[in-house]
């Protein structure tokens, strides 16, 4: 026995393979050509990618400059492009001044270099409160920054995706590009967390 | 007091990826979807990104939150908003369709993986 109905209440996995069905018997996508699409965030596309980036910018102040003032072409240089990467702006944060990221209105996020966002970004909770109390969201998640510490929070647009280029640590002064890429991590790229000198 | 963020471990290491990407398989078909379509020019990021952030603030702004936060789910709808307002599919036979899958006997559904000895 069934009802009619929006069948709302069908598991999620079946919608989705009934869904799938359809657009391929309409020649409109191409199912080797989506699990290509899934590995590839699932194993390829992630924050590595961006923590080249930022060893780099740390490394080399000529790519430092071109990434402040181009992020969508410095990236590029690197080869790292594609959906999400249009228009991706670098802030930096210095010890007077930290930047962090949310898209207020759904989960806009820069995959070229970070991948696909953790859970916590896309949260209802993230997102609504780090605009309103960024301080406080911040240290509930390890990062306590001085009073005297300007905080700008970056909300996403449709065409705007932000990556904050970390502090780099003291002490590593003596580190080669390489060897700085493991320290940087997805949250300290989103402005939530500071990179730790090993 | 608001509930305490949803944080899972520590500061995820640069490797590949932070953590799973996706917790359900379907979630990545929905994924990988999308992407597919926008890819071969079926719709503009934004305009995916309208249908999804409609949802979003259906679900934060509706008047019971009887069903719970689940992203992918939002997703899924998104899409489906997306192709019924383009007239690519309605909703009518996406949902007969999935009513056909749902009356596959056990045993016969080979996408979950499970073994099939009885």
């Amino acid at each position: 026995m069934t009802t009619t109905g929006s069948g709302e209440h069908l598991p999620p996995a079946l919608r989705t393979e009934a869904l799938e069905q359809l657009l391929t018997e309409r020649g409109l996508i191409d199912p080797k050509v989506m699990n290509g699409i899934i590995t590839e965030y699932e194993t390829n596309v992630g924050p590595l990618n961006g923590a080249k980036v930022v060893a780099k910018a740390w490394t080399d102040p000529e790519y430092r400059r071109r990434l402040l003032e181009d992020g969508t072409a410095a990236i590029k240089e690197l080869g790292f492009s594609g959906p999400q990467g249009e228009h991706i702006v670098v802030v930096e944060n210095t010890p007077t001044r930290h930047h962090v990221v949310v898209c207020t209105l759904c989960s806009c996020y820069p995959w070229p270099v970070l991948g696909l966002p953790p859970s916590w970004y896309k949260d209802p909770a993230y997102r609504s409160r780090v605009v309103r109390e960024p301080r406080a969201v911040l240290s509930e998640m390890g990062l306590e920054l001085a009073d005297d510490v300007r905080i700008t929070v970056h909300d996403s647009t449709s065409e705007v995706r932000w990556l904050v280029l970390p502090e780099r640590p003291a002490g590593t002064e003596h580190l080669t590009e390489e060897e700085l890429v493991p320290l940087v991590s997805r949250d300290a790229m989103v402005g939530v967390a500071k990179v730790e000198a090993p | 007091m608001s509930a305490p963020l949803d944080i899972e471990g520590p500061t995820a290491p640069p490797r590949a990826n932070g953590e799973l990407v996706f917790s359900e398989p379907w979630e990545s078909r929905a994924f990988g979807m999308a992407v597919s379509l926008y890819e071969a020019g079926g719709f503009t990021w934004p305009e995916f990104r309208t249908a999804l952030v409609t949802r979003i603030r259906a679900w934060e702004t509706g008047p019971t939150r009887d069903e719970p936060w689940h992203y992918y789910r939002l997703w899924l709808a998104a899409l489906e908003d997306l192709l019924v307002s383009q007239g690519t599919v309605s909703a009518d036979e996406v949902t007969a369709r999935t009513r056909d899958l749902a009356q596959r006997p056990p045993g016969h559904d080979h996408r979950d993986g499970h073994n099939h000895t009885h």
